[in-house]
């Protein structure tokens, strides 16, 4: 299988990550050897075999629904973390273009 | 003996009997740091003050009697693993400045009992890698031979214990990332059943895969660590509410005339696996054989899918799990004027290499119409290794294995050739597929005197069992 320059700039989009000319050559050519070499499982037969999502064989763990606050020195914390702000509230860029 | 080279136990005595401060035990282990730091790049953050602030708490803990078992023992964490107050940036530079608002379950255990954290470890980035070399902050020299790689993704962990600059490591392990350099270090490292171990505050990197698990010098060691890590966490839905074993105890029970241990023959039958590897394990098993153990060949014949299975399912609950890391919330943002590229320049400029490559393989295997064919394909393939495993541990206790098919190789010697990288997994990945539990145990040196390891598997919540094998190595 090859990847195009298309594909990948297409997955990149996706991943909303940007990448360099030469990135996207040597990604278009190092995937397209990752998916070959991972095709060797169409040799394996998996008619009826079930799909493994997890290996806890747990179903329906549940909690109470009830809200937990954060104290005041977290809360800070958190904040502080926060790239751009104004005040207390995360700023972000518009969504929208218009 | 020289204090930052004791294990847990001697240590333990150590303290208990006033011999030695923690302060003393503590500064031993920064001094260490400090002296090789520079040439081996273990440690990214190292916490010089809180450090000898803990330790202090510890020698008053200890002087009043409240000692635990842990109390005033030195231990790094890998950078990947949120720690209360102190930078953890996964090796990548989107996180450089990111200090975590509370600690993992696993951290806050060890914290409770007055442990005292030396520093941060260097990784592959987001746990991406089998050599280190992906880490934004330069790759983690062998302590052995530092032309070699520590291994990955812990390397930095298995290089700080190795290395005695503190006497245990906290790391996590997906697809190898605690046995891998945990056998290049020439240390002991477990990976724990998927669901022992609490993951909240683990930097998620493939969520039906990861767990985290101690690396020490010793079996009994990794014992007591574990019954410290281990139980049920209700801020991590996956941990199993089985009762955990007292470790330390169950080690000591090995009754070895009623052991059977498999050996696999897909894992000796690899080309490419290096000959006094092989010849190491073997003397291995057979010694366990004339202690009294039985020697059971097996197969497994699956295991080959285990890598192709692990880099469709990895890669792609990666790339969805890496969404979150976009610069918005916290970490660091490039500055662009558009939302979009504030997301996309972030990512490229704070991801290494590898990461970036995971999220692209990981965003393709879950695009439109590849759905089943590489996903769906991989969980079904994953259903078979399992029921491999199943199978063969119907008939004996452990599996024993090579942790790695070579000793540590060169660093840069495989950076540019993915699926080689990707294959320094092989005998690592099949059980972190399966999710069962492994350790890596030293089992000699090579001639050029780099560690061999040997990997002990076990059936479903069997660390007690693993651990005894591993005791008696």
């Amino acid at each position: 299988m090859k990847l195009e320059i298309e594909d990948i700039e297409h997955i990149a989009d996706l991943a909303r990550l940007h990448l360099t000319d030469e990135e996207k050559e040597r990604y278009a050519d190092q995937l397209s050897a990752v998916f070959d070499y991972i095709s060797m499982l169409n040799e394996v037969d998996t008619t009826g075999v079930a799909e493994t999502c997890q290996v806890t064989e747990l179903e329906d763990v549940v909690r109470e629904d009830v809200v937990a606050e954060s104290d005041e020195e977290t809360r800070k914390k958190i904040i502080a973390q926060f790239p751009d702000k104004v005040g207390n509230l995360l700023k972000v860029k518009a969504v929208f273009d218009n | 003996m020289n204090l930052n080279e004791l294990t847990i136990k001697q240590a333990r005595e150590g303290l208990d009997s006033g011999k030695f401060s923690s302060v003393e035990l503590t500064q031993a282990c920064l001094d260490r740091i400090h002296d090789h730091n520079e040439e081996l790049n273990a440690f990214i953050t190292v916490t010089d003050e809180l450090a000898l602030e803990e330790a202090k708490k510890a020698d008053e803990m200890i002087a009043r009697g409240e000692q635990k078992m842990l109390t005033g023992i030195p231990y790094s964490v890998k950078d990947a693993i949120c720690t209360l107050d102190v930078r953890s940036t996964a090796s990548a530079k989107i996180l450089n400045n990111y200090i975590p608002p509370f600690d993992a379950t696993v951290i806050r255990k060890i914290r409770e009992q007055g442990a005292v954290l030396v520093g941060k470890t260097n990784c592959d980035a987001f746990g991406h890698g089998a050599s280190n070399e992906q880490s934004m902050y330069g790759p983690v020299k062998n302590p052995h031979d530092t032309s070699k790689v520590a291994g990955g993704s812990s390397g930095g962990a298995a290089a700080s214990v190795a290395d005695h600059q503190c006497l245990f490591a906290i790391a996590e392990d997906t697809g190898g990332s605690i046995r891998q350099p945990a056998a290049f270090c020439g240390i002991y490292g477990i990976r724990p059943s998927y669901g022992r171990n609490s993951r909240y505050g683990i930097m998620p990197m493939a969520s039906s895969f990861d767990t985290v698990g101690p690396m020490a010098k010793t079996a009994g060691d990794i014992a007591i660590l574990m019954e410290v890590m281990a139980g049920v966490d209700e801020k991590d839905a996956t941990t199993v509410a089985d009762v955990v074993p007292v470790y330390d105890e169950e080690i000591g029970k090995l009754e070895i005339g009623n052991l059977r241990v498999g050996v696999p023959k897909e894992y000796f039958e690899l080309e490419g696996l290096d000959e006094e590897v092989k010849n190491a394990v073997e003397a291995k098993i057979k010694a366990l054989e004339e202690a009294g153990a039985t020697i059971v060949p097996v197969s497994l014949p699956h295991t080959k899918y285990a890598i192709p299975v692990y880099y469709i399912a990895v890669p792609s609950e990666d790339s969805s799990n890496l969404g979150r890391i976009d610069g918005i919330r916290y970490g660091v943002q490039s500055d662009m004027e558009k939302l979009y590229d504030t997301y996309a320049h972030s990512r490229e400029h704070g991801f290494p290499e590898e990461v970036k490559r995971r999220i692209m393989v990981g965003t393709y295997a879950l695009s439109a119409g590849y759905y089943d064919a590489y996903y769906r394909k991989a969980q079904q393939v994953r259903t078979l290794i399992m029921q491999d495993f199943d199978t063969v541990f119907q008939d004996v206790d452990v599996l024993i294995t090579p942790t790695s098919p070579f000793p540590a190789f060169g660093i840069g010697e495989k950076k540019d050739d993915v699926i080689a990288m990707y294959l320094a997994d092989v005998f690592v990945s099949p059980a972190s597929v399966a999710g069962i539990p492994g350790i890596s145990v030293p089992a000699g040196m090579s001639k050029d005197g780099l560690p061999i390891g040997m990997q002990i598997i076990g059936p479903r919540m069997g660390e007690s069992k693993i651990l005894q094998v591993a005791n008696v190595i």
